[in-house]
């Protein structure tokens, strides 16, 4: 399936999304827009994601553009305010404190998340008995429904005979105050994520099962050792698919939104979301703003700082890891 | 969202390698492995162990450590249904479920076809599009897709849910688009000249031979759906059209933190999860079967 040319080749960003064009499909496209039987079922059998996207996608985004400069409270039509909603961020307390809280959030979870992934994966792909037992028990937390890893894991957290301080005193450390102290409620929410890694687990998996065996057999020939082979072969192989789960992962954690509603809801911390607001990440802001408070043009704004935070991580994330692949090649 | 993707690169069109006999590992080595294997998996089978303890203890021994219930409450299990209309929100979530994953597997599939079989103009930036949205997180298009289902009076109905499914969902269409690629072109060629139109192809060829990949979708849709919490949050007010994670968020909220019912809403979160994890058991047999008879080994 990989030949050796392959390895040449800096991977895409999106695995298999470097699929070759086929001579064929090169052909038609010189032909140019040929109005031929198979031009039309193409775009019949498209048709319904063009019509999704224009719809729910591209008209959204510029609509939400449009709010970003208004002040809208659907009851009443928009009003053209400028850049007062941008201006606005700049001096909303809870705004710096949902971004941080957010970037924080992500800076605590995706680099721990990945590295516990890969081992996972790595133990499983070394020749195990009952490999399918195993995946499905690290695969279980994800068939789990938010709402309720969320109620669970408020008590699993809780400082009172909860799980994870049970466990802790075990091993004779004192466990924070999870759910009560402002400082650990990110950490416990990362703890808490880290359970629900399988999928990134699954797909490392089927990355390194795909790894060709020839490599392996060829580095051993070399008198490459374990750590070597891991670092030469198994990790530039699969280094694509990293990258993948990396961003992916980030794209996730960015949005978190579900677990930390159920788990702080505002009636409780006296209108904010956790202690001192510690839980209060970025969508369940723009929710509030938006589907709480009815201010759908400041909600708009958000919305678009989300989305350009989200392209220059990912942008960052693509230069960084070319980067990456490049010094394995050579 | 996040359903959706985790689940994707589980079906594998190419074959997979057979697993690691590249690594000899002595039996020291080996022992270690399991021993850690053993020590990971009871770190996430434990919280399962306590979330069903939990829900079996006695109101007043709610916060005890212990882990077995003394005495065991079966009977929170029958009192959830008297505190919350769990049947009815069950009744909801399989509705918007249903209806989503009818919607997700017809339109996907299609789209799916369209984008690795055939060749129109214009296909590559259909799919760059494609990639696109599967990057784009929800919330940046949340107001505006609400202003939508607004203006078409179909908030606080299950619309909202699942209509958006007609379009494709694409995870579902990057999946399936992989699986595609893999059937033989000889097939389709052999069916072409028998006659067969594309629409035809599609039909008696691409969906039948590809039933272990359209049931993942089905699966991982139905979950996503059963697990959609934001979306009735935002749509439905209608105490009668709440669903499951909806109905249980109330429930936390009716509660209050201070007379927390532990018992209960543990009782409601194993009678939520439970659907989840029968249905995962049922797919990893599919999905056994799927990969044993294309000769991989699981």
């Amino acid at each position: 399936m990989h030949s050796e040319s392959e390895r040449t080749i800096t991977p895409a960003p999106i695995p298999s999304a470097r699929r070759p064009q086929t001579s064929a499909g090169r052909r038609r496209w010189l032909n140019g827009l040929r109005w031929n039987e198979e031009t039309r079922a193409g775009l019949v059998f498209v048709s319904p994601f063009l019509f999704g996207f224009i719809v729910f996608t591209a008209i959204p985004l510029i609509a939400s553009l449009y709010f970003s400069f208004t002040a809208y409270d659907v009851l009443n039509p928009p009003v053209w305010i400028g850049l007062d909603n941008y201006q606005r961020m700049l001096t909303d307390e809870r705004f710096s404190k949902t971004l941080f809280n957010t970037l924080y959030f992500v800076v605590l979870h995706v680099p721990t998340a990945i590295p516990i992934s890969l081992t996972l994966a790595l133990m499983l792909n070394a020749r195990i008995r009952g490999l399918g037992i195993w995946r499905t028990i690290f695969y279980l937390p994800q068939v789990t429904p938010a709402i309720a890893v969320g109620i669970l894991w408020l008590r699993i957290l809780s400082p009172q005979n909860g799980l994870l301080n049970q466990g802790l005193a075990l091993i004779g450390i004192n466990g924070p105050a999870w759910t009560i102290d402002a400082d650990w409620v990110k950490p416990a929410l990362v703890i808490m994520k880290s359970w629900s890694l399988g999928w990134i687990v699954i797909v490392l998996l089927a990355a390194l099962q795909q790894v060709p065996k020839d490599l392996y057999e060829a580095s051993i020939v070399d008198g490459a050792n374990s750590l070597q082979r891991f670092r030469f072969v198994t990790l530039p192989m699969i280094s694509n698919v990293i990258f993948f789960t990396f961003v992916m992962l980030t794209i996730f954690s960015l949005n978190i939104f579900t677990e930390p509603l159920v788990m702080f809801p505002p009636q409780v911390f006296g209108g904010q979301m956790g202690p001192q607001d510690s839980a209060l990440f970025y969508v369940l802001y723009l929710f509030d703003q938006a589907f709480r408070n009815f201010r759908m043009g400041y909600a708009s704004a958000l919305a678009w700082v989300l989305f350009l935070v989200t392209i220059v991580i990912v942008t960052v994330q693509t230069i960084v890891s070319r980067r990456l692949v490049y010094t394995e090649n050579n | 969202m996040n359903t959706t993707l985790r689940s994707a690169p589980i079906i594998e069109p190419q074959p997979l390698a057979e697993v690691g006999k590249h690594t000899p590992l002595n039996s020291i080595a080996r022992l270690l492995l399991y021993a850690v294997l053993i020590l990971c998996s009871f770190l996430f089978l434990a919280p399962f162990a306590w979330l069903i303890s939990n829900s079996l203890k006695d109101a007043s021994h709610a916060f005890d450590p212990n882990w077995i219930p003394r005495p065991i409450e079966w009977s929170n299990y029958a009192r959830i249904f008297e505190e919350v209309p769990l049947l009815l929100m069950a009744r909801n979530s399989i509705i918007v479920a249903f209806l989503g994953v009818v919607a997700v597997v017809i339109s996907s599939s299609m789209i799916a076809y369209g984008l690795s079989r055939l060749h129109f103009p214009g296909r590559n930036l259909v799919f760059i599009l494609v990639l696109g949205t599967m990057m784009l997180p929800g919330a940046v298009t949340m107001v505006p897709v609400y202003l939508i289902w607004k203006q078409l009076g179909l908030v606080n109905t299950f619309g909202p849910l699942w209509l958006g499914n007609l379009f494709g969902s694409s995870f579902y269409i990057f999946m399936l688009r992989q699986f595609f690629t893999g059937i033989p072109q000889d097939l389709i060629d052999a069916a072409r000249v028998d006659g067969a139109s594309y629409y035809g192809i599609y039909w008696r060829i691409m969906l039948p031979l590809s039933r272990s990949a359209l049931l993942a979708v089905v699966i991982f849709e139905f979950q996503a759906k059963w697990n959609d919490f934001m979306g009735p949050l935002i749509y439905i007010q209608n105490p009668n059209l709440r669903t499951l994670p909806l109905g249980l968020q109330l429930f936390v909220e009716h509660m209050g933190y201070g007379q927390f019912h532990w018992e209960l809403l543990f009782a409601a979160s194993v009678l939520v999860t439970l659907p989840m994890i029968i249905l995962f058991f049922v797919a990893q047999k599919q999905f056994i079967q799927g990969i044993a008879t294309t000769g991989i080994k699981g």
